[in-house]
């Protein structure tokens, strides 16, 4: 416990099935504490699944691991205790106000006087003029803002948060990212599943996850330099035409539109440069070399968990 | 709570009380939960006092245990004054309609048969100059008892009115024929249900019918209705033990319970006269023991069901023979020795001895503490088996 007790999040070779699918698969993953841990990967790709592992309501089929010190398929107790999750749908009780979910929140975690530790949430969340309204009547942004109260109201020390930003407008993601962004400076450890590349982009470490399987973790500049990925951006006319044919090109790994540009990026550099050196020759586009984002470097790990199925 | 200790840049954490406070805590929490809820819920909250009431109006009127004007035939071919002032006297119980005069036996069973008259009424032809001679003749009251329930009120009725129905016409020489019982004799044969159980009580089983139907129907669907709405994940991700969500989600329906039985009590003794012979407080406690059996069953079924709507049949599937083996609807003895075994372990069969015992004899707790003990086991194992049967985690 001392020895790790930097880490919040420490597991080892995580698998899950259900029935014959392996849906997490060899997962392992360290978060040190205090730290924004983005876990991104399509849908399906078992992201929901290693959360639930994480926060005890899924028993790993093997593996192990520790959350807080705490183990994950011993300890549920106390990991229920000092972990907040927010799950991906609203579950909070739609026919209780916010007041009351509040209340009810900080009397399941016993916290002494939890009428008033409700009404300190409600201040904190700007909710008190909405206190006494259904839960189930506010809009998705205000019900994000709620349950993320919610998840915080008992004082956890991680956080595990399900696509929290998901159906919710830009102004709210943001402000939702100020706030996850300030418990990181009191010490609070998240780990927050997304689909936004910007989102990712403000995790301090990052986890790609494809059909159950880690494909790439740490920060982004190592995610992006692991990849080994050589891209060029490609502008002009016909780009969809363009693309379509570069898909098949020896050598290029990944083709993807960005806005007026075409992404086209591949692992053996060589290979790649003369495939633009022959395109570019044609003079219909022009070809510029340059450093891949975080998008293309996902964008290719998910063609090629797809090649692999 | 050493991982709290080695947390030390973590905001100061809130206050927490101790380990038996926050159990307490937990439960309330979820009482209050569902206390809410249901106060939202105005369809359910409106049946809370409305079951009872229109239940106990449509039963208790509907299922009269001393049914009158029963459709009747007399069979006779004696026209005597005596013979007529005793079918006038049987008309005056307003047990009988007589609507059916023969003469044929024939007639009469055909009658009986298809239902046009539940009783026959047969005077023997030598009637009058049996009894003038002092023979004591016997008059045949033949009952469709295969509703045992109606019949008996009748019988009794047309057994009493005998006795002075021919007070009027034993007079002068015949006077010495009424003096002492009555100079005929009635025989009742009660055809199709020779042993026929004759005491009913449909209001105080109606306590028990009606609580067995609410109470599974409200917990029934409890553990299923926060799986539908996609509440359970975040509550299975809370500190909270399946027991104590199971007191907090039961606790609600036991004082809905309570405020169902005081409506039925009321009403039985303001309109269908039924009197509580028995202690209150027996009363009461008992009821509160068979409500929280009752709840504890329909709580096992919720965690047993998938969704809300097999929920809803798993409580009919209990229900039915509750209501058909119980004692409710036929006499427990009456039933096959099968069938009581399967009763025994219906709640509703020892409330229903309960209730009876205490509302109309007057029982004691000395006297039920068998049933009592019965209603205590069921609620213990059901929920047990809820507690074992509640899945902690999503796998």
């Amino acid at each position: 416990m001392s020895v790790e007790s930097d880490i919040a999040i420490d597991v080892r070779g995580l698998t899950k099935s259900f029935g014959a699918k392996k849906v997490v698969d060899n997962f392992t993953l360290q978060v040190a504490r205090g730290n924004i841990q983005g876990f991104l990967g399509p849908n399906g790709s078992g992201k929901t699944t290693t959360i639930r592992m994480l926060c005890g309501l899924l028993t790993p089929d093997s593996g192990e691991g520790r959350c807080l010190g705490y183990d994950i398929r011993r300890q549920q107790e106390e990991i229920k205790r000092y972990v907040g999750y927010m799950t991906q749908g609203f579950s909070l009780y739609r026919d209780l106000t916010i007041r009351e979910n509040l209340e009810f929140v900080a009397r399941v975690y016993g916290l002494e006087a939890p009428e008033d530790a409700a009404q300190g949430a409600l201040e904190r969340l700007g909710l008190v003029a909405r206190a006494e309204q259904l839960a189930g009547e506010l809009s998705g942004g205000w019900k994000q803002r709620l349950s993320l109260g919610a998840c915080i109201l008992p004082g956890p020390s991680l956080l595990l948060l399900d696509e929290p930003t998901a159906g919710v407008d830009p102004k709210a993601r943001r402000d939702f990212w100020d706030e996850i962004h300030h418990l990181a400076t009191q010490g609070l450890t998240v780990l927050v599943s997304t689909h936004y590349m910007d989102e990712a982009e403000r995790c301090h470490q990052i986890a790609y996850i494809a059909n159950g399987r880690l494909l790439a973790s740490g920060t982004i500049p190592a995610i992006i330099a692991g990849a080994h990925l050589s891209t060029w951006v490609v502008t002009g006319e016909g780009l969809d035409s363009l693309g379509s044919e570069l898909k098949y090109q020896p050598g290029v790994d990944m083709v993807a539109r960005f806005g007026a540009a075409l992404h086209v990026g591949g692992r053996d550099e060589a290979a790649m440069a003369r495939v633009a050196q022959r395109y570019s020759a044609e003079g219909v586009h022009r070809w510029k070399r340059d450093e891949p984002t975080l998008e293309d470097v996902f964008i290719d790990l998910m063609t090629r968990a797809g090649a692999d199925q | 709570m050493s991982a709290e200790q080695s947390l030390p840049n973590v905001a100061p954490r809130p206050a927490r009380r101790g380990a038996l406070a926050q159990a307490w805590q937990r439960v309330l929490a979820m009482f209050v939960k569902e206390f809410i809820q249901l106060r939202r819920d105005r369809p359910t909250f409106a049946m809370i006092v409305g079951i009872p009431l229109i239940q106990l109006m449509l039963f208790g009127y509907a299922i009269n245990t001393d049914p009158k004007h029963l459709p009747t035939a007399v069979l006779t071919s004696d026209d005597s004054p005596i013979a007529r002032a005793l079918i006038g006297a049987l008309r005056a119980t307003d047990y009988f309609d007589i609507k059916y005069v023969t003469r044929g036996e024939a007639d009469a069973d055909k009658l009986i048969l298809s239902n046009k008259a539940q009783f026959v009424i047969q005077i023997p032809p030598d009637f009058s100059r049996q009894l003038v001679r002092g023979e004591k003749p016997a008059l045949l009251l033949i009952a469709d008892a295969s509703d045992p329930v109606a019949a008996s009120g009748a019988i009794a009725a047309a057994l009493g009115a005998a006795n002075q129905a021919l007070d009027r016409e034993l007079i002068g020489p015949l006077a010495s024929l009424s003096q002492n019982a009555a100079p005929y004799e009635i025989r009742v044969h009660r055809r199709y249900n020779p042993a026929g159980e004759t005491r009913r009580n449909i209001v105080p089983g109606l306590i028990g019918t009606i609580l067995t139907m609410t109470m599974l129907m409200y917990t029934a669907m409890s553990v299923t209705r926060e799986i539908e709405r996609g509440t359970m994940e975040a509550l299975l991700a809370m500190p909270i033990l399946p027991v104590e969500i199971m007191l907090g989600k039961i606790a609600p329906y036991v004082v809905v319970g309570a405020v169902q039985m005081a409506t039925i009590l009321i009403v039985a003794s303001l309109l269908f006269q039924v009197p509580v012979v028995g202690s209150l407080f027996t009363l009461s406690s008992l009821t509160l023991l068979f409500i929280i059996a009752n709840l504890s069953v329909g709580y096992t079924f919720s965690t047993v069901a998938v969704n809300q709507l097999q929920a809803m049949q798993l409580t009919f599937f209990f229900f039915l023979p509750s209501m058909l083996l119980s004692g409710f609807l036929f006499p427990f003895y009456g039933m096959p020795k099968w069938a009581q075994y399967v009763g025994e372990f219906l709640p509703l069969t020892h409330y229903l001895r309960i209730v009876r015992s205490v509302m109309l004899k007057g029982s004691t707790f000395g006297d039920l503490f068998v049933d009592a003990g019965a209603l205590a086991a069921f609620a213990l194992v059901a929920m047990s088996i809820a507690v074992m049967r509640f899945r902690q985690t999503l796998d």
